[in-house]
């Protein structure tokens, strides 16, 4: 009833609270400061204040939190990739996920709805077999599904044999989930600044200060801040932020659009993705249907949304569910995605010798947001590299040893 | 669709072309490391602005230059390669376990 929603909000009983008071001035010193505040950069605080009890922190964002690709992913949450240490590093942060509105006694909506990838090709069918096996031997619920068993899956998806890309089989994750992107990066920021941690808004890192191989300060918008040491978490603007100290990133950065229809009734449970067709599709707790997944085909640092990427999306979520063609789009948007060569991040240590990486996060990086802080803020507390992202590092591109993770979407092949 | 102006094929939608990565000239084959060689290979300037890139027209196979900005998405110009490529780069082998 609008009325006695009405009376519910006017009602002194139940005042609006804010999840946490914004920092007003920066302090002159500050042990940590982290670039960016996205649900990284706010986990990253989280896990320094309540884990390592260091609270002389400050998140700086150009913008405002949780405003660049932690708002603008698709909120997919799964582990079911194919290297080791890919496999690894994301198990642990479903893991976390699964706990995490628990352990910021707040909601962050998690579904564990589970994903299904669509095999249209023997090619897909053996790679995925191969996928399920990595998968298993190290505790990720994962397995190869036949045409029956996805059929009774996702009842209305179109199993036709007269369809240009029939559906052969399919990976099934069972641990594939999703939830609410804003409120991951709330729940951090709200537990990190309840602890102590200043999150400064509209303070942008200009330049940042270098004296033998250290850091020594940053300069913003809003004044110069003396500093312990520095993590970026930037994400999109990873590139030109560590331009700024000095460190080369093997980085382009690609704009990926996906869109959103009005809410429907709820028809659709897990997620569904082809790697053949280049989509995924999978329905809100609100009844929107996400469609996502269109990388631009070549690099770019704009959001801009495309009719290009709205028709091959729209092209492809019609060949999966036909019944979505009279559905109305309700918008379409952008992030700028960080992809690396090997489609693994890239973490952990730097040239510089108290400046931190978190950056290539390309179409990997909500998932991942709950292990990063942990492992992240080990390594700022400890400055010990944590073993989970060893393998992730800047100098594995020196030494040749890239983690080639066939299992990241967009990956091409 | 966006157009692309080919130096050799004229205005094409970009749909067309294929993105063939920043140009950056090539460090001297005989006198730098693996390491060099691995900053040439796998890193990137990724700028936020003007760029020149490769571009290739995939149907004709032919591969030439552009300038782009990157914020803006516009193409500024397009030029064939022997603007830049005068000469030819001789890739003689060293000799071998002297590959540093």
């Amino acid at each position: 009833m609008p009325f006695g929603l009405l009376k519910y909000g006017l009602n002194s009983k139940y005042p609006a609270k804010h999840h946490f008071t914004p920092a007003t001035e920066l302090k002159k010193h500050y042990d940590v400061v982290i670039i960016g505040g996205g649900g990284h950069g706010a986990a990253i605080a989280y896990n320094l204040a309540k884990y390592h009890g260091i609270t002389n922190v400050a998140i700086l964002e150009k913008n405002y939190l949780g405003g660049g690709n932690t708002a603008r992913n698709t909120a997919v949450i799964r582990s079911n990739y194919l290297t080791e240490a890919g496999v690894k590093f994301y198990s642990a942060s479903v893991k976390l996920y699964n706990n995490l509105s628990n352990e910021f006694n707040y909601n962050v909506m998690m579904e564990n709805r589970g994903q299904l990838t669509l095999a249209h090709s023997d090619a897909a069918i053996r790679s995925f077999r191969w996928r399920a096996e990595v998968n298993q031997h190290l505790g990720v619920r994962s397995e190869l599904v036949d045409r029956q068993t996805i059929a009774d899956l996702v009842p209305n998806l179109n199993m036709s044999e007269d369809s240009r890309f029939p559906i052969m089989g399919g990976l099934w994750h069972a641990d594939g989930a999703t939830a609410r992107h804003d409120a991951v990066a709330w729940g951090y920021a709200k537990g990190a600044c309840n602890r102590g941690v200043e999150l400064h808004q509209l303070t942008e890192v200009e330049d940042i200060e270098i004296t033998n191989g250290r850091v020594t300060a940053v300069k913003t918008n809003r004044g110069r801040v003396e500093c312990g040491s520095v993590v970026q978490a930037v994400a999109g603007a990873s590139s030109i932020v560590a331009k700024k100290a000095g460190i080369p990133l093997p980085i382009h950065c690609y704009p990926l659009q996906a869109m959103v229809t009005q809410p429907y009734k709820p028809i659709l449970t897990p997620h569904v993705s082809s790697p053949q067709v280049h989509v995924y599709v999978h329905q809100t707790s609100r009844g929107e249907f996400v469609i996502g997944g269109g990388s631009d085909p070549y690099p770019l640092y704009n959001t801009r949304a495309t009719l290009d990427q709205r028709e091959s999306l729209s092209a492809a979520a019609l060949e999966l569910f036909p019944f979505l063609a009279q559905a109305r789009l309700l918008r379409q948007w952008a992030g700028t995605t960080d992809m690396t060569p090997d489609y693994s991040p890239i973490m952990g240590l730097s040239p510089v010798e108290n400046y931190y990486l978190d950056a290539g996060w390309g179409t990997w990086g909500f998932k991942a947001t709950p292990i990063c802080g942990v492992t992240m803020a080990e390594l700022v507390a400890t400055k010990k590299v944590p073993d989970l992202i060893k393998p992730f590092e800047l100098e594995r591109f020196y030494r040749f040893e890239q983690i080639n993770e066939a299992g990241a979407t967009a990956a091409s092949h | 669709m966006k157009l692309l102006p080919c130096p050799l094929n004229g205005l094409r939608n970009i749909s067309e072309f294929t993105y063939g990565g920043e140009y950056h000239p090539m460090p001297d084959h005989r006198a730098s490391s693996t390491r060099d060689w691995a900053e040439h290979v796998f890193f990137h300037d990724n700028a936020a602005g003007i760029v020149t890139e490769w571009w290739c027209h995939t149907a004709s196979s032919f591969w030439f230059l552009a300038e782009r900005n990157t914020i803006t998405d516009e193409i500024i110009r397009t030029f064939k390669a022997d603007e830049i490529y005068q000469h030819r780069v001789e890739f003689e082998a060293l000799a071998p376990g002297n590959d540093s």
